[in-house]
This record gives structure tokens, sequence and C-alpha cells, in this order.
């Protein structure tokens, strides 16, 4: 029931929005959606909570002939993914408020519709709904990044689309042959996607697949050269949606799909992934440190950063996985922020040119207060999100093995390198003179970055609420794996 | 109600920073003098309460301490990590260390920042600060120490970057703070190294189960390496200590509090601490012996040659806490933790009184301009002569007892260290005497603005000073030897917790007794005042003021000057490297290849298409004709099959 209201609820107001004229209205109701949604995933976690036992599964015949139903469930995993969906949108919408776009109809429709997407994706049970949904969500996100984008957007709109729908299309492969090979009658169902007869040639097949696809949509290294040019040339909003949400549908089907369908193959080339991804962290970091452009810097270093859920992932580890888990959901907290943070300054001073930018601190202390508990929290300091994340990923990836670990490790030194700089550069230093609006952060600039600090420190100083949601969903996990 | 003071301790400071925090600048400023030291000063007196608790069950011959659990954590797998503190003799010392020399800064603050733009900022970050450090030090697992741990990292780059519209001092800051993660990465790993060996965090744990492991096994000195890297990083050892010179660049109470009198001792409580462990790895024990003892003597040479009043003192204390690793490393758990105090007490005075004469000189800190001081500034003077004297090592002062006690544990062990370490500490005598004779005696050598208001500061500063100054004298008492009429209190209070790790340690090769004891005293004083006299007769008698070009046409004074060049090594060896493989990673390998083959692969398709695009005619015919000749080679492969 509640699966359904929170899949009917955002495309229902992205309809209405559709056929809204007036911009206020429409920004009223994009809000409004947004923070009904919001409220509606509280008071299922509420319930989930209280009664452990539901799953609020929805199951409706879709195409009876091939015994294909529309067919949703949560789990821990999902509702927290669901959480960071619906907490993040209505904040991502907020600070979008703050620009003006030209056809706001069609720009907060589509965010809503994407909203929509993302809760299929993130709870469908069923493996053809799961794709359905999947490819749902990258054409808001196309359109999206492709009319409000920045000068480059249709050259870099194209190759993103073009990029993650091959990759896409590995996995509808990948999930066809899955069907058949499901007990009679066959189903996409996920539960029997899970029992398929598979020989190990076969599961190397469908790893290569499903690795292909997910890869590049987190992106892992050297899935990832569409990421960076994306992430900068976006509208705020957009890469907000991307980075803080789209590739969590990555990593959740890594969790979901690759994990329990192929344990055989993992065992096998498990190890290749996790190089790739620990590869990624330390390219990523290294190449981050040279950035110019705020945006790109921290496009970069979101590749570093989801490098290491990546490998948490492949550790296969009970505590990776949560930490993959709890980092998916931090990470989500804080590139949001960054980016919100990031549109503030562009506001403020017209570019993301690092060296353009200096002093803001002097002028906007509580612009600085702000930025510096994002960062903090990016960067793993503990009480904050991103410590419990990577002490868990990274404690996972230990038992793995000490020298992967190590390497992974070299992120906590790099993070701080540019990061620090970044700050240094833009918020430090004497003030510079032709700011577009001097004084610090407004109360409505700040009104969506509250929130978003508020749960850096409370994932930070007690993750325990949502580490015992993500247990039993990854312990399930890893026991279909034997 | 002991579980609850403890918890207190840490809450008053953390209240403080929140309120002066996030009242910002609409806290009247009185109020911020009253806040910013008050909650240091609550969290002292609670912490005596604790200490005298734990002295009076100490006395008693308690052996165990309870652990205070605040919260849980997280739990995974099965497994809790709590929140939680634990004190026991140790945690206690360390815990007055901490808020009373941090009280006393505080006070010190009241007068040294009072014109600054950032008072309340800057309390905030003080209180902080101790709020951090108390974790540190108050936590029950190494994971609660870690936040602490890299808390204080925190405040300290928070705190050196201060005054941020100097992009130097921004640099500074972030040097520290990269310099120390480096040094984190280690602990983490560390940390991890002992979760999979012990199956837990919890020090209670750990040092229980280590006891069943045999000294020098593998892993034991795995974890013990990694972790005394976490230590070279916080605690400024080779190679890891550039930062702290370069910390300097903070408000000097930041430079007493922060980088000489707690934080940068973290690394000797975090090996106090583990002193089972480390005591399980000899291999471990030389290495922080080695590193204590290089870096006491190559910290005390460049020390000789520079001219900044703190950067002298900066260098001091990366020497000092070389020493105290020297008395860790060769198992003098107690004389470390005795120096840590002393220290704490004299170069919390040194580095304050530094400010009280920078304050005096209009922020002027380079010693040649400096020069008769000591008639203007009276009260200055004699607390840091008191200070000079004290980390000369000179009796009756606490300095000389505690740096004797490494000392004659070193030569325990092997005369030819103990030399090489006596060498150190006349080093560090002379330096402090040079530094004390070039700022005090002499002519005054600055300018005519500096000559017009030099006097003493407020009693706001000064009061604090004299109170150090008295510590200074006196804290010798607290482990007064046998040889010189005392009980040696620390060692019996301190005694159970490093119980565990005593019979595991080598035992002496020298005996010490009565006799030799006081001759290599004896020995010891003598050269030091010879040092004294020497440092007196170039820089009073001569009136020498180093110079430059004179200096610079000495070899070794050019590098000693240069501080053997390690900075520029650095920029060599590390960060011009990663700044060029930053720019190949993404100009070679991003745009020539990686790149390139995903455009290449989709051009590949782009043409593939177009290729049989003409295959696509449109004819119909040649559809036909093209399904006829399909279903006919079906028809021949089936046949043929």
């Amino acid at each position: 029931m509640i699966t359904g209201i929170l899949i009917l609820l955002p495309l229902a107001f992205s309809l209405l929005i559709f056929s809204l004229r007036d911009e206020r209205q429409i920004r009223m109701a994009a809000l409004t959606g947004s923070v009904a949604e919001f409220l509606v995933s509280a008071y299922g976690l509420f319930l989930y909570s209280t009664q452990c036992h539901c799953n609020w599964l929805l199951d409706i015949g879709w195409i009876p002939s091939l015994h294909i139903n529309l067919s949703f469930g949560i789990d821990g995993i999902s509702l927290l993914m669901v959480l960071l969906t619906t907490f993040l949108t209505p904040l991502i919408i907020l600070s979008s408020l703050e620009h003006s776009y030209r056809k706001p109809s069609a720009f907060y429709g589509l965010i809503m519709l994407m909203e929509m997407a993302f809760i299929g994706v993130f709870t469908a049970s069923d493996g053809l709904v799961f794709y359905i949904f999947w490819e749902l969500a990258l054409i808001p996100a196309y359109f999206i990044c492709a009319v409000w984008g920045g000068n480059d957007r249709i050259r870099i709109t194209f190759k993103f689309f073009i990029y993650t729908f091959t990759g896409s299309l590995f996995m509808l492969v990948a999930l066809i042959w899955l069907y058949f090979r499901t007990p009679q009658p066959h189903t996409f169902e996920i539960i029997y996607l899970y029992a398929a007869h598979l020989t190990p040639a076969e599961q190397t097949w469908i790893f290569l697949a499903f690795f292909l696809a997910f890869a590049i949509k987190i992106p892992i290294f050297p899935f990832h050269t569409w990421q960076p040019d994306t992430y900068t040339e976006s509208p705020a909003g957009g890469t907000m949606l991307l980075a803080g949400i789209m590739l969590k549908m990555g990593t959740y089907g890594l969790i979901r799909f690759l994990l329990p369908i192929c344990p055989v193959a993992l065992k096998e080339w498990g190890w290749l992934a996790m190089i790739l991804a620990v590869t990624g962290i330390i390219y990523a970091s290294v190449i981050a440190i040279r950035q110019s452009d705020m945006k790109r810097l921290v496009a970069w270093s979101s590749i570093a950063h989801v490098g290491l859920i990546a490998a948490g992932i492949f550790a296969l580890t009970p505590k990776a996985l949560e930490g993959a888990v709890i980092q998916m959901v931090s990470h989500g907290i804080n590139i949001t922020g960054l980016f919100i943070i990031i549109s503030i300054i562009e506001k403020r001073t017209g570019t993301r040119e690092i060296s353009r930018i200096s002093g803001l601190a002097a002028k906007a202390p509580w612009l600085a207060v702000l930025f510096m508990i994002v960062l903090l929290g990016s960067i793993g300091l503990p009480l904050t999100n991103g410590f419990v994340g990577e002490f868990l990923l990274l404690l996972g990836i230990f038992e793995y093995n000490y020298w992967i670990a190590a390497v992974a490790g070299l992120t906590i030194i790099f993070s701080a390198v540019y990061m620090l700089w970044m700050y240094q550069r833009t918020m430090l230093g004497n003030p510079m003179e032709d700011l577009e609006i001097s004084g610090d952060i407004s109360m409505k600039e700040a009104i969506p970055l509250i929130p978003l600090v508020v749960m850096i420190f409370w994932i930070g100083i007690f993750p325990g609420f949502f580490l015992n949601l993500a247990e039993p969903a990854v312990r399930t996990i890893l026991n279909l794996m034997h | 109600m002991k579980d609850l003071i403890v918890t207190l301790i840490p809450v008053f400071p953390l209240l403080g920073f929140l309120i002066l925090g996030l009242g910002f600048n609409r806290i009247p400023k009185k109020l911020a003098s009253l806040i910013g030291p008050g909650t240091v000063l609550i969290s002292f007196i609670l912490s005596f309460i604790i200490f005298v608790i734990i002295a009076a069950g100490s006395r008693r011959g308690v052996q165990t301490w309870p652990v205070t659990e605040v919260f849980n954590w997280m739990t995974f797998g099965g497994l809790s990590l709590s929140f939680s503190f634990y004190i026991d003799p140790l945690s206690a010392l360390m815990l007055l260390v901490v808020t009373g020399v941090g009280f006393l800064i505080h006070v010190y603050s009241i007068g040294y920042m009072e014109h600054d733009q950032g008072y309340n900022r800057f309390f905030a970050y003080m209180n902080l600060f101790v709020f951090f450090m108390l974790i540190l030090v108050m936590g029950a697992n190494y994971l609660i120490m870690f936040i602490g741990w890299e808390g204080v990292g925190l405040c300290s780059y928070l705190l050196i970057g201060f005054w941020f519209r100097n992009q130097e001092f921004n640099n500074a800051a972030k040097k520290a703070f990269i310099m120390n993660r480096i040094g984190d990465l280690g602990f983490l790993l560390g940390m991890f190294l002992l979760f999979t060996t012990f199956g837990s965090l919890n020090y209670i744990d750990v040092f229980h189960n280590a006891k069943g492991f045999l000294p020098g096994t593998g892993v034991v000195t795995a974890i013990t390496l990694l972790l005394f890297a976490g230590a070279v990083g916080k605690s400024a050892q080779i190679p890891l200590y550039t930062w702290l010179p370069d910390a300097m660049a903070g408000p000097t109470p930041v430079s007493a509090l922060i980088h000489a009198a707690t934080m940068v001792t973290a690394g000797v409580y975090m090996v106090a601490r583990s002193n089972i462990l480390y005591a399980l790895a000899p291999a471990t024990m030389t290495v922080v012996a080695v590193t204590g003892l290089v870096t006491a003597l190559f910290a005390a040479a460049i020390a000789i040659y520079q001219n900044d009043i703190k950067k002298i003192l900066a260098y001091s204390t990366i020497s000092q806490l070389g020493y105290m690793f020297l008395g860790l490393g060769l198992g003098a758990f107690t004389g470390a933790m005795f120096h840590l105090i002393t220290h704490a007490f004299f170069k919390a005075l040194l580095f304050l009184a530094a400010g009280s004469v920078i304050h005096a000189m209009d922020g002027e800190q380079d010693i040649r301009k400096m020069g008769g001081l000591g008639s203007a500034l009276p009260k200055t003077r004699w607390t840091f002569l008191i200070g000079t004297i004290t980390i000369a090592g000179m009796p009756p002062f606490a300095g000389f007892f505690s740096k004797d006690e490494i000392l004659s544990s070193v030569f325990t062990h092997s005369m030819i260290l103990w030399v090489v370490a006596v060498t150190g500490a006349l080093m560090t005598a002379f330096y402090m005497f040079r530094l004390y004779f070039l700022t005090f005696s002499g002519n005054f050598r600055g300018n005519i603005k500096q000559l017009q208001h030099l006097r003493d500061a407020e009693p706001v500063m000064m009061i604090p000073l004299i109170l150090l100054a008295f510590l200074s004298v006196t804290g010798g008492i607290i482990n007064l030897p046998a040889l010189a009429g005392g009980s040696a209190w620390l060692h019996s209070f301190l005694g159970p917790v490093f119980a565990d790790a005593t019979p595991l340690l080598k035992g002496p090769v020298y005996f010490l007794d009565a006799q030799t004891d006081y001759l290599l005293v004896g020995v010891t004083i003598v050269y030091v005042a010879v040092m004294i006299v020497v440092a007196w007769s170039r820089f009073v008698k001569k009136s020498l003021i180093p110079d430059e070009a004179t200096i610079l046409r000495s070899p070794v004074a050019r590098i000693l000057t240069n501080k053997f060049y390690i900075d520029e090594l650095y920029d060599l060896l590390f960060v011009r490297p990663s700044l060029w493989l930053s720019k190949v990673c993404h100009d070679v390998m991003e745009i020539r290849i990686i790149d390139r083959t995903v455009n290449g692969a989709g051009t590949l398709v782009v043409k593939a298409g177009n290729t049989i695009r003409y295959l696509q005619t449109g004819h119909v015919g040649f559809y036909v004709f093209m399904m006829v000749v399909g279903i006919i080679a079906i028809l021949l492969f089936n046949l043929v099959i």
C-alpha cells in the first residue's frame, strides 16, 4: 500500500506540475509534492521500525501470459535508499527555487518524475520492473541536463545518455537470459532470479553484463568518463539528483542483483572488480587535486568516494556491506550539501573557478561554517556521517585483504588534500572585491543545508539506528550467496 | 555519582563551544571571557574530584577501574562499540594536566586575544579543543581515542589558521592537518589489525587478551608499529615533524596549549596507554626509542640556528617529545609520563612568556630584533628564566628530575646512548640560554615605537605565568627519587597501569647504584653549566648577534639554518611528484587513453551503422531477394548438419 503511494504520489504531482502555467504555483506544487512524499516515507519508516515484519509487498498482474508482475517490496536497504531519495528531493527542489529556470513546469515536473523512477528502482522486486524504472530515471535526467545545462551540454549529455544506456542494455540482456533460466513458469520475480540455475560460464557472462551496467552508472573506473563533464555541465539541481541519488542505483544494483545472482563468478572475478574500484579511488583522488572548477573537483572526489563504496561491496564481508549502505546514504547527503554550497558560491561570485574566488569567510561566516561541516562529513572526520561509513568500509576491506585496505585508506589523506585546498582558496584569505551578492548566506539559502547538517551529525553520532535498519537486509543478501 | 562526574567532564567544554560557536558575535565579550575559561575550570574541578577518588583508591591497592558507558555508538556484525570512558591513574593524571594547564592558558588568552576581532571564535575553538582532548584521554577503547585524536587535529587546523586572511597561515594549518592524517591512516590500520586480532577495541579486552601472546609476535609488532605511525604524526617526530614549526602561525596561547603542552603529547599518552602491546613488541620498542633519540638530537640541532622565538620553542618541543619517546622505547613509561607532565608546565610557561614578549614587542618574533628586555619586562623575564632553567635540566627544578629519570634509564641500557642523549640535553641548554640572553640581556635592538610601551602584560596574563612558573619549580615533587629524599610517588601511582608490561621488558644491562647515579647527575649538571657559560660568553659578554652573512659562511650552520632542507626535500619527493602524477593522469591517461577509447567505441558503432546502412535500400524486391537467400541458406545449413 505505502509502496504504491510512494510511487504514485510523485507521478501525480509530476503530471500536475506539467499542467500548471503559473510559476508560483509550480514551485508550490513541487515543494508540496516532495515534502508530502517525504512524510509518507517517514510514516513508512515508523511503521517499519515498529512492526518489523511488514515488507509492504505490492503485486499487480501486468503481463500475465509471461508471468510479469508489477511487484514491489521493501527491506532495510531499500528503505534507506527510499528515505534518502525522499529526503534529498525536497532539499534539491528548495535549493533550485533560488534560481529561475525557463520552462519551470517542465523542470520541476521532470524532477518529480525522476523521484518516482528512483523509488521504483529502489523498491522493485521484479527484474523487469527494476529495469523499466532504471531506464525511466534516465529520461528526465537526460532532459534536465540537456535543456538547462551549461554551454557544452548537448555533446556531453548525448555522451552521458548513450554511454549509460548502452550499459543498461547489457543488463536487459542478462535479465532476459536469467528469465529463461528460472524454473517453469518463467518469471522476472527477484527471488526466482536468485534461484535461477546457472552454469559457472553463464554466471560469468551475467556477472560481466550486470557489472558493466552498474559500473557505468556508479561510475567505477575506467567507465567514468561521462561523469565529470556531466556533473559539471548539468544545472545545480540536476547534478545533485545525479550524484546524490541516481548513482546509488548502481551500487544498489550491485547489492541487489550482482551479489546474490553471481556468487560463483564473484569468487572468480570479484578481485578484478575490487582492483578497478580501488584503482578508481586513487586515480580520481589524484586527478581531483588539480581541478580548478569547484564542481568538477567535487565530481572527481565523488568518483573516489563511490569507488570506496564499490570496493566495500566487492569485499563481501558484513561490515563492508553495512558500511557501503551507510556510506551510500552519507555520500548522498554530503555531496548534495557540497553542490548546494557550490551553487550558492557561484551565485555570489558569478564563477566556479577556484582561482578567481577568495576570502568568502570574512564576508559570509555562516556560509563558511556550513561549508566546513559538510566538508568534514565528506572527508570522514569522526562524529560525522562520513566516518562511520568509511570506518566500516575500510575495516571490511581490511578483512578481505590488508594491502588493498591500506591503498584504499589513502583516500582519507587525499580527500583532506583536495577538499581543504578548495576550502582554503575559496573561503579563506583576503576577501575578493567583485561579489555580486555580498553579505552572509540568507535564511532561504540556508534552509536546504540545515537538514543536511543535522543528518551529518545524526548519522555520525548515533549511527545505530541506521545500521540496525541495514543489518538484517545485509545478512539476507550475504546468506543468499551461500 | 562517579559515572556522572566522569561523563560531565567533557560536557562542559562542549557546551562552551556550542554556546560561543552558535552565538557567534552576539555574545558580549565579557560573557565569552566567562564561558571560555569557566567551562574548562569546571572540568578541572571535576577532574580533580575524580583524581582524588582514584588516588584514594590506589592507596587502598585498587588494581582495576570501571568503565563508564555513555551510550552505544555503533553495533555491527553482532559487535558493539560503545562510547565509553575509562578512568585509571594514567587518564586521571592526564585529565589534570589537560584541564589544569588548559584553564591557565584560557585565562591568559583573555588578555592576549583581547583586541582580536575573532575573540568569541577563538574561545569556541579552544573549548572544542579541550573537549576533544578530553575524549582522547578518557576513551575506553581505541575508537573513542581516535575520535579525540582526529578531533584535536581539526581544532589544531582551525586554530593554526585562526587568522584566516593570511594564506601563509592557512598553508601551515593545512599542512598540519594533512601530515596528521598521514599518521592517522597508520593509526586506523593499526586499529583494524587490533580488531581482527583481538576481536575488540576496548582497552580492557585487548590488554587482557594480549597477555596470551608471546613477546615478539609478528602481528603485535605490526599493530604497535602502525599505531606508532599515528603517534609520529601527532607528536611531530621524524619523519612527520615539519608541520609543528609551521604551526606557530597560530596565536601564541594555541602554541602553548595545543602545540606544546597537550595535543602533541597524545602520541606519548597513546604508547603509555598501550604499554602491554609495546612491551610485547621489542622490535617496535627499538623503533620508538631510535625515532625519539634521533628526533631529539635533530630538532635540538636545528633549534640552535633559529631566530624566531616561537620556532625555537617549537623545535625544542619536538626535541623534548623525542626524549619522551626515547624513554617509552626503553620501557621507562613512568619516566616518559613524568617528563610529559613537567614539560607541560615549563613549555606552557615558556610559550606564554614568549607571548608576553611578542605582545610587548608589537608582534615582533625575531630575537635578533629584541635584546635587553629584562629590565622592561621583569616579571616576564623571571618567569622565562625559570622556564629556561627548567628545560635545561638544572636541579632542583622539575625538568631536571624528569629528564634525569629518562637519562638514567638510558644509561642502564647503553652508555653510548647515554652520551648521545646527554649531548642533546647540552644542546638544549645552549639554545635555550641563547634564546634567553638574546631576548632579555644586552641592548635593546627594536624600534622606538616598541620601546615606548615596553612593559609587562596585565595581571590576567601574568598570573597564569606565575602559577606555571611555580609548577615548573616544584613539579618535580610528584616523583622525587629516593636519592633526593623523595618517595617516587608517580611510580607507585602509575605502577598498576604498567604492571603487566614491566615483567616483559628487557632488564637493565648496567646496574645503577646510588654512587653512579650521583656521578652521572653531577657530570650532567657540570656540562649543562658549561653550556650556559658558553652561551653567556657568546651572547652577553661578546654580545654576538647572529648575522646571516657570517653564519651562512659555515656549511654546517647553513644546513642547520635551513633545517636540513627537509621541507624542500618533501616538496621534491612528494608534493611535486603528486602534482605531476595528477597532470599525467588527467592529460594522458584520462583524455588520451580512456576517453578516446570510449569515444572510439562510439564512433566505431556509428561507422559500422553507416556501412550497413547501404543494405537498407528501400526496394521491396531487394528485401524479398535477401529473404529467399536467407531461407535457402538456413535450409542448406540444416541439411549439412
